[in-house]
């Protein structure tokens, strides 16, 4: 798949960005043994230095792990990628409730439009 | 060791100073974009790089040693003008080239080139200027080198034909192998490099990471780099 960079920020934090949603998405699942830096570098068009120090900010992160030899695994630790994702969440949610009050919609009204608009089968 | 160093490397053409005391290393295992506006002084290092000029003072080193027919056999390199011999049929080129470099992978160039469904029997001349540059990047990129100098790649062709140079590069230089990228065009190649140098009128003025520069500046390459050189 191919990801489009914005060139203004380092490309290393996109990437630990991207695979953090995939990880907590369970798009990459836990326990999971993921691809080699040069594979992953290939899929998502990075140099693989860049991949490199992507992978390694998210082991600091401890949501991968390396097995000696074996290569990188996604964490097993449930709790630690349901609070990454409740993160996430906080600053989507964050993100969506500025942006309503930058239209001059209240904290009590965005909930609503929420509600009506997102409705039970929001994702449009 | 440094895959390349430069020491107070001067060069004169006629009495113009074209490269002012250049002092670089440059190290394995990254891809490098060296970046400058025309006629600052790129393709004039790459030469240097490449035993294609000698320098006026100071030296270049190639793994520590001067250039030579042992560095030429490591360095696989892209010039700025194609000296392809437009007569000849793609297979045959494959031959010569097969000849001409130890390191010379036939059949990584063979499969890149029916990726893009070149017909190995067409003549040079038959082909488009695009796939032209492509199929020369190929050969160049079919070698398995420690060093790959790439001058301007990127220069005459459409966005969609970038991308499947950039593509390229980044799928085929060997592993711990270093790449460099001599271009103007830093907003279509940034995305691919770890280090960049800006050079000006014969000068070094900028050596950084990439990441680390756009992380500092908040700012794209392509965009501290106008700022850098306004006019």
């Amino acid at each position: 798949m191919a990801y489009i960079f914005d060139n203004e920020r380092p490309i290393y934090i996109q990437l630990v960005e991207i695979i953090r949603i995939q990880i907590v998405s369970g798009k990459f699942q836990k326990g999971q043994k993921i691809p080699s830096v040069r594979e992953l570098a290939l899929t998502m068009k990075v140099n693989p230095n860049t991949m490199q120090k992507a992978l390694a900010e998210l082991e600091n992160e401890k949501l991968i792990y390396t097995e000696r030899t074996n290569g990188k695994y996604v964490t097993e630790d449930e709790s630690l990628v349901e609070k990454v994702k409740k993160e996430l969440a906080k600053e989507k949610v964050n993100n969506y409730l500025n942006s309503m009050n930058d239209i001059g919609i209240s904290y009590d009204e965005a909930i609503k439009y929420l509600q009506e608009l997102g409705g039970k089968n929001g994702i449009s | 060791m440094e895959l390349v160093k430069c020491n107070n490397l001067c060069k004169e053409f006629d009495n113009k100073q074209v490269l002012n005391n250049i002092n670089l290393s440059l190290p394995k295992g990254k891809i490098i974009g060296l970046l400058g506006k025309n006629g600052m002084g790129k393709t004039t290092l790459i030469k240097l790089m490449n035993d294609l000029l000698t320098p006026t003072s100071g030296e270049v080193l190639i793994n520590g040693e001067k250039p030579s027919v042992n560095s030429k056999k490591i360095i696989s390199y892209l010039p700025e003008r194609t000296y392809l011999d437009k007569g000849m049929r793609v297979s045959q080129i494959l031959t010569l080239f097969e000849d001409f470099y130890e390191n010379f992978n036939k059949e990584k160039a063979i499969k890149l080139l029916n990726d893009l469904d070149l017909d190995i029997n067409s003549r040079v001349s038959k082909m488009s200027k695009g796939m032209q540059e492509k199929l020369q990047l190929i050969l160049v990129m079919s070698r398995d080198a420690e060093l790959y100098i790439l001058d301007e790649p990127l220069g005459g062709v459409d966005p969609a034909t970038r991308d499947y140079i950039l593509d390229t590069i980044l799928s085929n230089f060997s592993e711990g192998a270093s790449v460099i990228i001599s271009t103007h065009l830093i907003s279509d190649i940034e995305r691919i490099l770890d280090e960049v140098i800006f050079i000006d009128k014969g000068n070094i003025i900028l050596t950084s990471s990439a990441d680390e520069l756009r992380a500092k500046e908040n700012s794209s390459i392509d965009e501290i780099f106008r700022r850098c050189f306004k006019c």
